[in-house]
């Protein structure tokens, strides 16, 4: 019961990458991740150099987003 | 050691090599094949990873710094000018290189915040002590600290006394003492003493952990200030690039048009503020001083007229001995004789009296007999077949002199609660106690006046008489008595109308006034989630005098921004106008645009080692296991 109902909800997701430079850097990994399907906002903390996102994980992974962040150029360095 | 660092950086090291390499070969051998091929191969490495951020952006349809690099070293390779398509790769690699570097320095103070915590925990399971890693410790597990370790998680003292530095807490000096039923906090240091405590929080529910939370969330929180360079700078890139491909169209001069696609980052402007607020509450952090965001800085340094509320923000919040006035007896042993009696007695008042009896190191072994509490009153003990009263009026079976009650009523003129000693004929002694100031009270009004405040003014639910003695012994402006808290929001309101006000409490009974300020400071914040919720600026610590300080750092950070924007923007403007007028080249214009940065960012590092007295904490840890 309780997984099936833990499995509709959103789940929110932080990885943490390696310093981000570039404020550029945080429109690409926004616009990235969020036009991923089953994700409804994916945030950057600039200064924190964390990426917020909120997914459903049923449709898509953390590992999924994990390797969408990778592939951009960002190494993630803990995903919590 | 030199290995290590030639192996962490043998790329951009590479790099460096193969620019010098190509500067002397551009001017021995210009145009040679050796050289083209030496400044191709400098272009591919140097800027791989340029082309392929460039890819993603065509993909994500983005027009990004990448992309446009791209463009124009590829115009530039197609002209011809392989040298300046090396140079700006490699100097936009290098300035990356860099810049990561020096960011992660402005970042530095919240990273040493999470360092603070202690990797494993003195855990006591069945009678016997285990060291732990951190991660396992649960609530309610009993712990033991050492001293010279670090207190693991949030918990309560169940056994021991101890000395406890806080100061990478709350940025105070000195350590506390600490004993049975009062709380500690997880990554603080036991100085001396050993502990026995319960874990009543664990990982992200600790105080270190909400601090950290919060410092996080403000450095991301985006100013005013910010967002007006952001909306700028959005219309920079577009605009710039607009003015390549007419200056192209125009003049069909493709050098020209590609330069300013080079320039068209406002990279040192988007990052201007944002530097300078991070390397300020960070720094503001380590001593103690939480900023909830760039925007509560800037409404801190604006100030003009501050409010304080009175007990436990100008005041300790309890009681201490002001004054004796004796008759026909010493005072200290006027003193003595009343600890002795008061020792069975709870009451505040009563343990003001037993804390200065200590402090004057006056003997306190001897009992006191046949002490009867009398609710509402005081009370009665016996001590050397004498019998003594202390209390108020009521404790009497006699009627006062005319002295005494002069002296009372001359006490309590200046705000003081008096209590009455008497043996079974007459009054011996009038203890004078009131709840005192914070020891740094008086300055900070005089620093905040130095720093320019134009009013400081006392609001407190307390007497009238209590409220003007403390307003003219610390030198406020005005003060306001007898006030609900619905009052105090009226009065912040009206002033309000032509000033610009920040009310300074104690986070707890002023939710209204918090919320009316402009700017508003909860004092001895550590520990109090509401405090630290509500209000805009959260001093951990229970000195008041950092509010001057974290005026002083306010203001800092605000100059600081101010000059990063002011240097951002003439940097943007030079660049324009000397590439107009042909004085700028490509590999000029990266060169000047990273330097740029780099000069933005280390002008808010300097924001970092802005101290102001505050002394670096120790690092110590736990002992590994074996």
């Amino acid at each position: 019961m309780e997984l099936e109902k833990e499995d509709t909800f959103m789940t929110k997701t932080v990885f943490q990458l390696e310093t981000v430079t570039c404020p550029s850097c945080v429109k690409r990994i926004e616009g990235t991740v969020a036009k991923l399907g089953g994700v409804t906002t994916a945030t950057v903390k600039f200064n924190a150099s964390k990426v917020e996102v909120e997914h459903d994980e049923a449709v898509i992974t953390k590992e999924t987003i994990n390797k969408t962040i990778t592939s951009l150029g960002y190494k993630v360095l803990s995903v919590k | 050691m030199f290995v290590r660092l030639l192996r962490k950086h043998y790329y951009i090291i590479s790099l460096t090599v193969m620019f010098v390499a190509s500067i002397v070969l551009n001017e021995l051998l210009p145009g040679h094949i050796a050289t083209i091929i030496v400044l191709s191969l400098l272009t591919v490495l140097a800027g791989f990873h340029i082309f392929k951020k460039a890819l993603m952006d065509l993909r994500y349809k983005m027009i990004g710094i990448d992309l446009l690099v791209t463009i124009a070293v590829i115009a530039a390779f197609f002209i011809g000018d392989y040298f300046e398509a090396a140079a700006v790769t490699y100097l936009f690699t290098l300035g990356h290189v860099l810049e990561k570097g020096s960011l992660e320095k402005t970042r530095s103070a919240l990273k040493a915040l999470l360092d603070l915590k202690p990797a494993q925990a003195r855990i006591l399971r069945e009678n016997e002590e285990q060291l732990v890693a951190l991660e396992e410790v649960a609530v309610n597990d009993i712990l033991l600290i050492k001293p010279g370790e670090k207190i693991p998680t949030d918990a309560v003292i169940i056994e021991g006394t101890s000395l406890v530095d806080e100061q990478m807490m709350t940025g105070e000096s000195i350590p506390k003492e600490r004993s049975v039923d009062d709380k500690v906090f997880g990554s603080t240091l036991v100085t001396s003493g050993y502990l026995k405590v319960r874990a009543t929080a664990i990982g992200e529910d600790t105080a270190l952990s909400k601090i950290i939370t919060l410092v996080e969330d403000a450095q991301d929180k985006k100013a005013n200030t910010q967002k007006f360079i952001e909306k700028f700078a959005r219309f920079y890139t577009p605009l710039i690039v607009l003015l390549a491909v007419i200056i192209f169209f125009v003049s069909w001069d493709i050098r020209l048009a590609i330069t300013m696609l080079v320039i068209s980052c406002p990279g040192a402007l988007v990052i201007a503020t944002p530097v300078s607020y991070v390397a300020g509450i960070g720094n503001a952090a380590k001593k103690g001083i939480l900023f909830k965001g760039g925007d509560a800085l800037e409404r801190l340094t604006k100030a003009d007229v501050v409010f304080f509320d009175k007990t436990g923000t100008l005041t300790k919040g309890r009681p201490e001995l002001k004054q004796i006035v004796t008759y026909n007896i010493d005072e200290n042993e006027a003193l003595r004789i009343a600890a002795l009696g008061e020792g069975f007695s709870e009451h505040p008042l009563g343990q003001a009296l037993i804390e200065e009896a200590k402090k004057r190191d006056l003997k306190l072994d001897e009992r006191a007999v046949d002490v009867e509490l009398i609710i509402g009153k005081g009370l009665a003990f016996s001590y050397n077949n004498q019998t003594y009263t202390i209390g108020n009026h009521k404790t009497l079976s006699f009627t006062l002199d005319a002295q005494v009650s002069l002296d009372i009523e001359k006490l309590e003129s200046e705000g003081m609660t008096t209590l009455i000693m008497s043996d079974s004929l007459r009054v011996i002694a009038l203890f004078a106690l009131a709840d005192s100031l914070r020891p740094e009270a008086k300055q900070l009004i005089v620093d905040l006046n130095k720093l320019g405040v134009k009013k400081t003014v006392m609001l407190t639910g307390d007497e009238e008489r209590v409220a003007r003695a403390i307003s003219e012994e610390l030198g406020l402006d005005g003060y306001h008595a007898s006030l609900l808290p619905l009052d105090k929001a009226e009065i912040i309101k009206q002033y309000q109308q032509n000033a610009k006000v920040i009310f300074v409490g104690d986070g707890i009974n002023d939710a209204l006034a918090l919320t009316y300020a402009d700017a508003s400071i909860a004092v001895g914040g550590l520990g109090k989630d509401l405090a630290m919720e509500t209000s805009d600026i959260v001093l951990l610590g229970e000195n008041i005098g950092a509010l001057s300080e974290a005026i002083r750092i306010a203001r800092k950070v605000k100059a600081n921004m101010y000059e990063n924007i002011i240097l951002a923007l003439s940097v943007v403007l030079v660049l324009i106008v000397g590439v107009i007028f042909k004085k700028v080249s490509m590999s000029i214009g990266m060169l000047v645009h990273e330097i740029s940065v780099l000069v933005v960012i280390i002008n808010a590092i300097r924001l970092l080692a802005y101290n102001l007295g505050a002394k670096k904490w120790k690092k110590k840890t736990l002992p590994k296991a074996v």
